[in-house]
């Protein structure tokens, strides 16, 4: 039987907010494999922000995507005050978990909404969506803005959280927490979501491993992986909160994953502004002088371990500035979830690792079968290459 | 009579984006939500650009997008309008020295108008649509 027909999805589909593009290989309804380009998106920031001087680049790492808009940021600033060797004030790390869980909690209902306009259940989009909003609002209040915050700079953050705004952000995480509470028993017991999605698109425990799967995904799967937990920075180590982990790695888990993730990032929350009234003091520490060397810094974005790596020679601007993003290891999971799958299933099964392409496409891009270079970063591309060349021979799958 | 008059009444909207942050896309289904919900007035985000009436176009254009938005321009029947959402969109924004972009928009396919912004509010979005829809 050598009669395939191959499904393109994208660039430009109704499904998908980004251009992106995934051709499923499939035989009758089953999908027997699948292929990602990606490159659609490639914005070129990592030469961009060579450019820039420190503080600027902050700004533009916040345009890598605007969902997570400000998790580049947080793992940009640890990256460069690791490279100067500054701690940062109280004040400010309390400031930084709130802003960052508050995204958290934004992305989070975002991604349930999109879930559900894939499979086909607006309702449950439109209804995520209206509680999303008072969460935006509750940002243009603290921060000045719906997205793009702008509220990091290396050595802490650029604007302080006022006494008077904390009980609006309480009083919103109150309202979040119910409406949340109600969408979350919504979505666990209706049926026709049980029936759609327990059981499929199945991640199993060692293909996340192998596939170094990070944040949600691997916790779907069973994986006990935070940053937040395993490197505590910002006041992650000052509160108390627990990880959600899920053994099933369908994408039912992920979706029940994400939907308690919100109730810890309302209790961090919580727990920062009621530190906030006693911390007083900086919101930020000086930065006199960038030295020559080399920082990393680590976040734990919605969608998994943002890493940043910056490198300087002593002058204004990084020599160099290296970002990897979660949907770029999530992507590859796909290899292992969706062939088997019906080309139905396929969709969801894709949308819940909840791609960010933005993130993903500063990097690299392969044509996988015909092994061409689409775009630069050659040694990112030999060690991608290897990568999936080791998992395909694990997996017993033709070397693609 | 001018030709754009049938657009006046109900117009269905394709959105394109090519090396955009993504927010100003969430902006977009912002509107469509229950907060701003831009149905009442008729306004439909459609799936397929041969269905649409005007193109709301996000991000700069990124090399290996550019033949797939000429394509996506061409499909769209006439009348044609485009609107470049954000600051990119309509001047490269941050990006605009990239080695991967090739420029806004207006560089490429004809634009009726600029929503400036990074991103623009929902509010400025629906504001932005109006002016058009009044200037036809």
């Amino acid at each position: 039987m050598n009669r395939k027909t191959i499904i393109p999805i994208g660039p430009y589909h109704p499904l998908l907010e980004e251009p992106e593009f995934f051709e499923l290989e499939v035989e009758g309804e089953k999908v027997i494999d699948i292929d990602v380009h990606i490159g659609y998106n490639h914005r070129s920031i990592e030469k961009i922000a060579e450019s820039k001087t420190f503080d600027q680049m902050v700004f533009l790492v916040e345009r890598i995507c605007g969902i997570c808009s400000t998790s580049h940021p947080i793992a940009n600033c640890n990256a460069v005050e690791d490279l100067v060797g500054i701690e940062i004030p109280e004040r400010a790390r309390y400031i930084r978990s709130i802003v960052g869980e508050l995204e958290r909690i934004h992305s989070h209902l975002l991604w349930a909404g999109l879930a559900g306009h894939f499979i086909g259940y607006n309702t449950l989009w439109m209804w995520v969506w209206k509680y999303r909003e008072p969460i935006l609002e509750i940002f243009e209040a603290v921060t000045g803005n719906r997205n793009h915050y702008a509220m990091m700079i290396p050595g802490g953050v650029r604007r302080d959280i006022k006494e008077e705004d904390i009980p609006v952000v309480l009083k919103g995480m109150d309202e979040a927490e119910r409406k949340i509470e109600m969408v979350t028993k919504a979505v666990l017991d209706d049926p026709v979501l049980a029936a759609r999605l327990k059981g499929v698109g199945v991640l199993s425990r060692e293909d996340a491993i192998n596939y170094c799967a990070v944040g949600p995904t691997a916790r779907a799967s069973g994986i006990p992986i935070d940053v937040r937990r395993d490197e505590p920075y910002a006041a992650y180590g000052l509160v108390n909160w627990e990880i959600i982990i899920r053994e099933e790695g369908d994408v039912f888990a992920k979706v029940v994953v994400r939907l308690l993730e919100c109730f810890e990032s309302i209790k961090i929350i919580r727990q920062c502004l009621k530190r906030l009234r006693t911390v007083k003091g900086e919101i930020a520490a000086k930065v006199k002088e960038i030295p020559p060397g080399e920082g990393i810094g680590r976040h734990e974005a919605p969608r998994g371990e943002v890493f940043h790596y910056v490198k300087s020679d002593g002058s204004n601007r990084p020599v160099r500035l290296k970002v990897r993003a979660p949907t770029y290891v999530n992507l590859p999971t796909c290899k292992a979830t969706v062939p088997g799958e019906s080309i139905a299933d396929a969709a969801i099964i894709l949308a819940a690792i909840d791609p960010c392409y933005c993130c993903t496409e500063r990097i690299v891009t392969i044509n996988k079968r015909t092994g061409k270079r689409e775009l630069n970063g050659q040694d990112l591309l030999r060690l991608s290459r290897k990568k999936t060349e080791k998992i395909c021979k694990n997996m017993g799958k033709r070397n693609v | 009579m001018n030709k754009l008059w049938a657009l006046k009444k109900s117009i269905w909207v394709y959105h394109v984006c090519s090396g955009s942050c993504n927010n100003c896309d969430i902006e977009i289904l912002d509107c469509l939500t229950p907060k701003f919900d831009l149905e009442r007035f008729g306004i439909l985000l459609v799936g397929s650009v041969r269905h649409a009436d005007v193109i709301l176009a996000t991000g700069s254009i990124t090399r290996k997008a550019l033949p797939r938005i000429k394509r996506v321009y061409e499909q769209m029947p006439k009348p044609k309008l485009v609107i470049a959402v954000g600051g990119c969109a309509c001047s490269g924004g941050i990006f605009k020295n990239g080695y991967n972009i090739v420029g806004p928009y207006d560089k490429i396919i004809p634009v009726t108008a600029y929503i400036p912004g990074c991103p623009p509010k929902p509010e400025a979005i629906i504001d932005g649509v109006v002016k058009v829809i009044n200037s036809l």
